[in-house]
């Protein structure tokens, strides 16, 4: 046993690798159901999460449809509640979690000079749970009583109400959870463990350290929620009376569990995406990022109060004035290092050579919409003001502002700015740039005018409206259906450049400025990122 | 009088539905300067008819000119950026500026003052809106899945009554009913039997539910809080004096399946009226008592005229 092991690490030191049959991809289906290999993986978890962004998208869509008028056409409101609960956590769950983890395998080896994640098997583990686990979620439409449609936020007395969906929810949701987790020590154990030599953790890439911080977020967070939802399914089957009233048990209690889970979970959906920013703007605008320490603590400042701010969404649950005040004041806090943020973006556009790639595209609307989404938020964050705001259109068009071009604009940039290191190719820049603006133009048509929706009274989460509500309605609905159609050609610009096209430089961006460990690699990168560590300085 | 309330309150809080003859009729004769209506106007905050709300809407107001300010500036920057450092206007990248502690100390200072000067107004505001004391009307709100239940307290102890969707908004909005929503007046707000209150009358609210988490609101009066099983919460609101009129809102918390159709409406009265419909309802009880004691008593005398004989 010593003795292979010993020829083995000879053989590493030696490169002699012809032998080594994990050299090159397994061939056939093999190579995805056994895969080790952080590529295949980040493919694996970056083609989930599309699939589920369409599945998600589709639900939205019905939304939109029963939507565009008064009355009821197309749906019953039990339908329409499953729509809305599920599209939230195939969103949130299944297309922007996976698609920030599949980035994080395939760009952290990358970026900090390693061969691969540190610890392959598990990395293949936490992939593989989440097909099963929205195969459980989706399966739940067939079950007597439908989907769960009690909101995401799973909110009880309500959420037990669910029908036979109800076990099978939580068991996908502690799936989902195991697998975040697991992904989340792997980025860590990679990070601390295998950067290359002469890579202090200051000189390591945005994008590796904002997926530091989310990591540690993520192992912080969802125990609280598999917690959450375990109280939920023994108050259902066990008799248990966590939060039953009745048997003593307190249901607002489980809102404080669930929102000291869900606030630092928005911020999971969004420091992999600052991260992301902080590499592209530098690279289009030829100038290093301006501020990048401060921008590291402005990303570690975030992640800290994420876990103070969480009373923020209950205001009208009834608190004490005492803690109404610490939740508005530590919540507007949360504007100071986010602030920085912006500001010190603008200041790497400031006196840089600005080019307009579809990476950079992207980068700049996300700069724009998500500063809207962060104004939006300074006003909720005003308690006397948010009893009007709270479980609005205000709201719903607030986080999907800094969900959609937030979250979402920053990983179709990281497709478009990476995609040809991964594949080897260029993809069809004219497509891709009918692609943003379509996205830009349409994604406001959408959500902008549920800010006056809400403003106007219009509650959330209802399937028909008074009225009054119909013509901005209107306008979501058809910017709603023309974003989800632009989004096919992002699909079709993904599989056209995996499928060739021309061939990509090892630097791809030769006329900009790109910058970091992955550029150093030749395009497609090698199956193994770095199989000598590169030389830091 | 109350008639032309009613009728005045549906032409003027929905301007775009056609109005029909008879209730322009009506909205002409009807000297409609108390009529209650929506004061939204489709795309902003209500201004209100409470203080509290007025406030609620002057805040607003403030924060949002202060974002639009702040975004001025900082797109007016990034658009500066975008037009004048351009890499095909032959722009190039001035790399000596990497970070100035100076300027990042400025702009982490700025923004604190900012908020420190909007959150001094919103901490007195929360301590306006928490203080319930000295109400001289409490009533127990109860949401049930999916209607509420408004039991009178004080000088009006023993009104007890529930408040359903009306009957011919509950018709149109079955799916594929047929019935245009634009041909109901008040498509969705309007209920069988209104919560009535007197103004220039501090009423307190205690919420709670009887099943799921629901939400009591009413945007004129900027009043929202959560009704939750086990808990009792309260809200305070005093309608101005001279604003009577009749004043919609929703249910804010998702409730399961009809959580879009169980409406909030408040009928405020000067506080004369109040008191004689008080009494007709008192009587009312007591009447209905005589004959089958103990058979929960339904509302029945004098109810507004949009108000349907529905059971609940």
């Amino acid at each position: 046993m010593a003795q292979s092991q010993a020829t083995n690490t000879a053989q590493h030191s030696d490169h002699a690798h012809d032998d080594h049959h994990h050299d090159q991809p397994a061939t056939g289906i093999k190579r995805w159901i056994f895969a080790t290999n952080h590529k295949d993986i980040g493919t694996m978890y970056l083609m989930f999460s599309l699939i589920m962004f369409f599945i998600g998208g589709a639900m939205a869509m019905l939304i939109r449809a029963e939507l565009f008028k008064p009355g009821l056409q197309l749906m019953d409101p039990v339908f329409f509640n499953q729509m809305t609960t599920n599209h939230a956590l195939v969103m949130i769950f299944g297309a922007v979690m996976p698609a920030f983890v599949g980035l994080a395998n395939w760009m952290i080896p990358m970026q900090v000079g390693a061969p691969d994640m540190a610890l392959p098997r598990m990395n293949n583990f936490s992939f593989w749970l989440l097909p099963f686990a929205f195969t459980l979620l989706l399966s739940t439409y067939f079950v007597p009583g439908g989907m769960a449609a009690a909101g995401w936020t799973l909110y009880p007395p309500l959420s037990l109400q669910t029908g036979d969906a109800f076990p099978m929810l939580i068991f996908a949701i502690h799936m989902m959870g195991a697998s975040s987790i697991m992904g989340a020590i792997n980025v860590i154990v990679t990070i601390m463990n295998m950067r290359a030599p002469g890579m202090s953790l200051l000189k390591m890439p945005l994008f590796a350290w904002s997926w530091l911080i989310t990591a540690y977020l993520l192992i912080a967070v969802m125990p609280v929620l598999a917690g959450a939802v375990t109280m939920l399914l023994t108050d259902h089957f066990f008799k248990t009376s966590f939060f039953n009233a009745a048997g003593g048990g307190d249901p607002v209690m489980f809102e404080h569990i669930f929102w000291f889970f869900g606030h630092p979970e928005v911020y999971i959906m969004i420091l992999p995406a600052f991260g992301i920013i902080s590499e592209i703007l530098p690279t289009f605008a030829r100038k290093p990022l301006f501020g990048a320490t401060s921008m590291i603590y402005a990303i570690a400042s975030i992640a800290f109060l994420s876990f103070i701010v969480w009373g923020h969404h209950m205001f009208a649950d009834g608190m004490p004035v005492a803690a109404q005040l610490f939740y508005m004041m530590s919540t507007m806090l949360i504007a100071v290092p986010t602030g920085v943020k912006v500001f010190n973006w603008t200041a790497t556009l400031w006196r840089g050579s600005l080019s307009f790639e579809p990476p950079m595209l992207f980068a700049l609307s996300f700069l724009f919409l998500f500063t809207i989404g962060g104004f939006s938020g300074v006003m909720l964050a005003i308690v006397p003001v948010d009893f009007q705001y709270n479980q609005t259109y205000f709201v719903v068009a607030h986080f999907h502002y800094v969900l959609v071009p937030g979250a979402i604009f920053a990983i179709m940039a990281a497709v478009y700015y990476w995609i040809p290191k991964w594949t080897g190719h260029m993809y069809n820049m004219t497509l891709a740039k009918w692609h943003f603006w379509l996205s830009t133009i349409f994604v406001n048509v959408l959500f902008f005018p549920q800010h006056f929706l809400g403003l106007a009274g219009m509650p959330r989460r209802i399937p028909d409206y008074a009225v009054q509500f119909t013509d901005w309605n209107m306008v979501s609905s058809i910017g709603g259906f023309c974003f989800g159609a632009s989004q096919i050609l992002f699909a079709v610009v993904v599989i056209q450049c995996i499928r060739g096209g021309k061939k990509a430089s090892a630097l791809v961006w030769d006329d900009a400025r790109p910058n970091g460990l992955e550029w150093t690699l030749p395009s497609p990168a090698p199956y193994h990122s770095f199989t000598t560590a590169p030389d830091v300085k | 009088m109350t008639v032309t309330r009613g009728n005045v309150d549906h032409s003027t809080s929905r301007p775009r539905k056609p109005l029909s003859p008879g209730a322009l009729w009506l909205a002409a004769l009807g000297v409609a300067g108390n009529a209650g209506a929506n004061t939204s106007n489709g795309y902003n905050l209500p201004t209100g008819v409470t203080d509290l709300a007025r406030d609620m809407y002057g805040l607003h107001m403030e924060v949002f000119w202060i974002c639009v300010g702040i975004a001025v500036v900082v797109f007016g920057a990034m658009i500066f950026a975008l037009v004048k450092f351009r890499h095909s206007q032959g722009a190039v990248a001035d790399t000596s500026m990497l970070h100035s502690t100076r300027v990042e100390i400025i702009w982490t200072i700025i923004p604190v003052i900012i908020l420190v000067v909007m959150a001094i107004p919103a901490a007195d505001l929360i301590l306006k809106q928490e203080d319930t004391r000295n109400s001289q009307l409490s009533i127990r709100v109860t949401g049930y899945q999916w209607k509420w239940e408004y039991s009178y307290m004080d000088a009006a102890e023993g009104v007890d009554f529930f408040s359903t969707l009306a009957r011919d908004s509950n018709f149109a909005r079955q799916q594929n009913s047929g019935i245009d929503p634009k041909s109901i007046p008040n498509y969705l707000l309007e209920v069988d039997h209104p919560l009535v209150i007197p103004s220039g009358t501090k009423v307190r609210l205690l919420l709670t539910s009887q099943d799921v988490i629901h939400a009591w609101w009413v945007p004129d009066f900027g009043a929202k809080r959560a009704a939750i099983p086990g808990f009792v919460n309260e809200l305070w609101f005093r309608v101005d004096p001279g604003k009577e009129g009749i004043y919609r809102g929703q249910c804010a918390a998702l409730c399961g399946r009809d959580h879009g159709f169980m409406p909030v409406v408040v009928d405020v009265r000067t506080p004369d009226d109040f008191k004689k419909w008080v009494d007709a309802q008192k009587a009312a009880v007591k009447q209905a008592a005589l004959p089958a004691p103990g058979a929960p008593a339904p509302v029945a005398a004098a109810p507004p005229p949009t108000a349907q004989a529905l059971p609940n």
